[in-house]
């Protein structure tokens, strides 16, 4: 195991423990953004230099940006992160953590019988794209529509939201 | 090598699952579905590159549409049920449930 993917995945794994058990939301999300910092390099490790670009750009970048700005919006703030300790005594976690655990020593036998390790091959963008917009371009075509679904229903959750905030910052500025 | 990578998504999908079972915060729970899809993703290029196949990658690219499409809509969700309810307490949003369990 080449020493860049180790201490690659041992950062991702550090950083997501403490991502999913952090009470201040801001906090998990930036511990988030360094596991998935950290996945990225395992993927570039891995043999995947171009997946390794997106996941910065659009797992850490664009998806996380939303994250945090909707925890702005939220603006849970002290009283939130009070809740939290209320919601989140340890013992909430000793049932999904056996859960967790179970499935975890579930796939290590399965890994454990896994073939013969394989060499890494590095995989270029060229590649990608012509897998991509050969035979998967049905895929692409779908993935464009759930994209435009989620644009829509996004758009129509948020729409009657801000027009009542707009009202009330209106009415509370009077 | 392959094993490595398919045990780091291993670790990573277990980490997210007890995260979204254990958290009632709903942003912390789609942070949780966050962590489990991009674990599959890296299954996914382990495997592709161990079989020097590029269908890994594209799958990869699938799970990143998917993502942003189901995180789009889930904070959008986020923010209704915090206008309605005042909490991200998912189990505010428990009002088609069953009254007579109460």
């Amino acid at each position: 195991m080449p020493v860049l993917f180790a201490i690659a995945a041992l950062i991702a794994i550090v950083a997501t423990a403490l991502a999913i058990t952090r009470l201040d939301a801001v906090h998990a999300l930036l511990y988030l953004v360094v596991s998935l910092l950290a996945v990225a390099l395992a993927l570039f490790a891995l043999g995947a230099p171009y997946l390794a670009a997106l996941e910065v750009i659009i797992y850490a970048g664009a998806i996380l940006v939303l994250f945090v700005f909707v925890t702005m919006m939220l603006n849970l703030g002290k009283a939130g992160r009070r809740q939290e300790r209320a919601w989140q005594p340890g013992r909430s976690w000793i049932g999904p953590g056996v859960l967790a655990a179970l499935l975890l020593i579930e796939l290590a036998g399965i890994l454990l019988r896994a073939p013969p390790r394989l060499p890494v091959h590095t995989i270029g963008p060229e590649a990608v794209g012509q897998s991509l917009l050969g035979p998967y371009v049905v895929g692409v075509e779908l993935a464009s529509m759930l994209l435009l679904a989620g644009l829509v229903a996004a758009y129509h959750l948020g729409r009657g939201l801000v027009a009542k905030q707009n009202t009330k910052m209106k009415a509370g500025a009077r | 090598m392959m094993p490595w990578g398919l045990a780091l998504a291993a670790v990573l999908f277990s980490l997210g699952l007890a995260g979204l079972l254990a958290r009632r915060n709903l942003l912390l729970v789609l942070v949780s579905i966050e962590v489990m899809l991009n674990s599959t993703g890296v299954a996914f290029i382990a495997a592709g590159s161990g079989w020097n196949q590029p269908d890994g990658q594209v799958m990869f690219l699938f799970i990143l549409a998917v993502a942003a499409a189901e995180v789009a809509v889930g904070l959008a969700l986020t923010l209704q049920l915090h206008h309605q309810y005042e909490t991200v307490d998912m189990d505010a949003a428990a009002q088609l449930r069953d009254r007579e369990e109460e």
